[in-house]
């Protein structure tokens, strides 16, 4: 765990494939230190990582081309880092995927249905709203949707009454892309909680 | 609800940086691509080697063809309509594939003008050598550019020339003054303010990925090293000897294009790649890239 206060928290972007500069360019705007993650021994002196949007079959994939992945998220989990995925990366953390069934890292208490707003051409963007009701842009690609959520997982955020963006403890979670608005508050939040 | 805004449409670009997009022509073919990781399939008849032999008029691809690979896999589809044949286009945006390839690489139905890309709710690619063509594409609205390269071809000259003055170009841009830059659109031929957005950022307003002539890990790596953020693997992978750990190869090394272990690691094994063509020895009527500039 590195937290340096004058430059903000040390934070991770998972970069096997996606958006993953997305969110290293709002991260670091929001004042953190970003280190793009490739292997799992990069881990290690992050406080939190970061899982961006992409194709979640790839990211398994490519996790099981090393097959330390697995183990790593575990202990890094395990001794308090932090996590945020966004699309794909809500479908990784997730307790269970349908649509199709696949394997997960299952730190979210929650299930997931991929694809469930449809292909590309029904992808679209919309004002959702935060839990408090204020308004929030989001932009759906392909996107997941949240069916079930356990009892410890907080809304932070709804669409249509679905919750779109959820924290369970450490770990937080956007079915929509915050990163390719070019500013988030979603990033905010998660960096504010790392500095508590 | 809006849909088909630009946000969304190269929203999708977005997420398929760093992936590998397969060219595959029936549903075996598409499972083995997802298997390995691919990031999105490209749904063909014919992959552009094969193309090339079977000569013809090369036109989109069946939509029942296309319409099996999506139902069999969970990864975007693609398909490829020709240059200017926005009916083909209309006919595969009502079926749903998640892009479409406005491609060089079937036979140009159209030899002035290309699709008006922004009419459409699904989001296009289209292939370019040089950041002129890119952002000509880009004005008609394409949300992805790829190279050209030399489709079919195996030989990675053509993607390397394409990619290298496309980056080379875009640093041109940025070193201008602004008093400059209506001269360079001019000798570009390429839209003015978009020649701007370009000096300003040292970027393409959209993803720029690699295609045409991919046919190793080491390929794959080379073009990423150079400025591409994704690459398109067309004939290399089900003409080499071993296509499913070919596909794997070129994944990893997608991922890992700037660590040289990984890619030894990966390059082992693997079996013969496709033979390919030597460009320089096709005549400049064989070539795919001079269509539709």
């Amino acid at each position: 765990m590195s937290s340096d206060a004058s430059r903000g928290p040390h934070i991770g972007v998972l970069a096997l494939q996606g958006d993953f500069d997305a969110h290293k360019i709002i991260l670091e705007q929001l004042g953190a230190r970003v280190s793009l993650v490739r292997k799992p021994s990069q881990l290690e002196p992050l406080a939190g990582l970061v899982i961006p949007g992409g194709e979640s079959t790839t990211l398994l994939k490519l996790m099981q081309y090393f097959p330390d992945w697995w183990p790593e998220f575990q202990r890094f989990k395990d001794n308090g880092g932090a996590f945020f995925g966004t699309c794909a990366g809500m479908i990784l953390l997730a307790r269970e995927v349908t649509a199709p069934a696949q394997k997960s890292l299952g730190f979210l208490d929650a299930k997931v249905e991929r694809n469930a707003y449809g292909r590309q051409k029904e992808s679209f963007e919309e004002v959702g709203q935060w839990a408090d009701g204020r308004p929030l842009e989001m932009v759906f690609i392909r996107a997941p949707r949240l069916c079930e959520i356990g009892p410890e997982v907080e809304v932070l955020a709804s669409h249509n009454d679905v919750p779109v963006f959820v924290r369970q403890g450490k770990i937080y979670a956007a079915s929509f892309h915050p990163e390719i608005n070019g500013v988030s508050d979603l990033h905010k939040i998660f960096l504010d909680a790392l500095a508590e | 609800m809006e849909q088909g805004t630009l946000r969304v449409k190269t929203g999708l670009a977005e997420m398929l940086k760093g992936g590998v997009i397969m060219d595959v022509t029936n549903v075996e073919q598409a499972k083995i691509a997802a298997e390995a990781g691919a990031v999105a399939v490209m749904a063909l008849e014919r992959i552009p080697a094969e193309i090339r032999k079977h000569g013809g008029v090369a036109r989109m691809t069946n939509p029942g063809l296309i319409k099996e690979i999506m139902a069999e896999v969970s990864i975007p589809v693609m398909a490829k309509a020709r240059i200017g044949h926005f009916a083909e286009a209309q006919i595969l945006e009502s079926l749903g594939v998640d892009y479409i390839d406005e491609s060089e690489v079937l036979t140009p139905a159209d030899d002035r003008y290309h699709i008006d890309k922004f009419a459409f709710k699904v989001p296009f690619v289209c292939g370019a050598r040089n950041l002129g063509e890119a952002l000509r594409r880009i004005g008609e609205g394409a949300c992805m550019i790829r190279t050209k390269g030399e489709a079919g071809s195996g030989d990675i000259v053509e993607a390397v020339r394409h990619i290298r003055a496309i980056t080379s170009g875009i640093r041109t841009l940025t070193l201008l003054r602004e008093d400059e830059l209506m001269t360079h659109a001019k000798e570009l031929g390429a839209p003015y303010d978009l020649v701007c957005w370009v000096a300003k950022n040292g970027k393409l307003p959209v993803p720029n990925f690699s295609a045409g002539g991919i046919a190793t890990p080491a390929d794959a790596s080379l073009v990423m090293q150079l400025g591409a953020e994704a690459i398109f693997v067309g004939s290399g992978i089900f003409l080499s000897e071993d296509p499913p750990r070919h596909a794997r190869a070129i994944v990893q090394a997608a991922t890992h294009f700037k660590d040289p272990e990984v890619l030894l690691k990966v390059s082992e094994d693997i079996g013969e790649p496709m033979r390919g063509i030597n460009v320089a020895s096709m005549s400049p009527d064989e070539l795919l890239q001079t269509r539709g500039v």
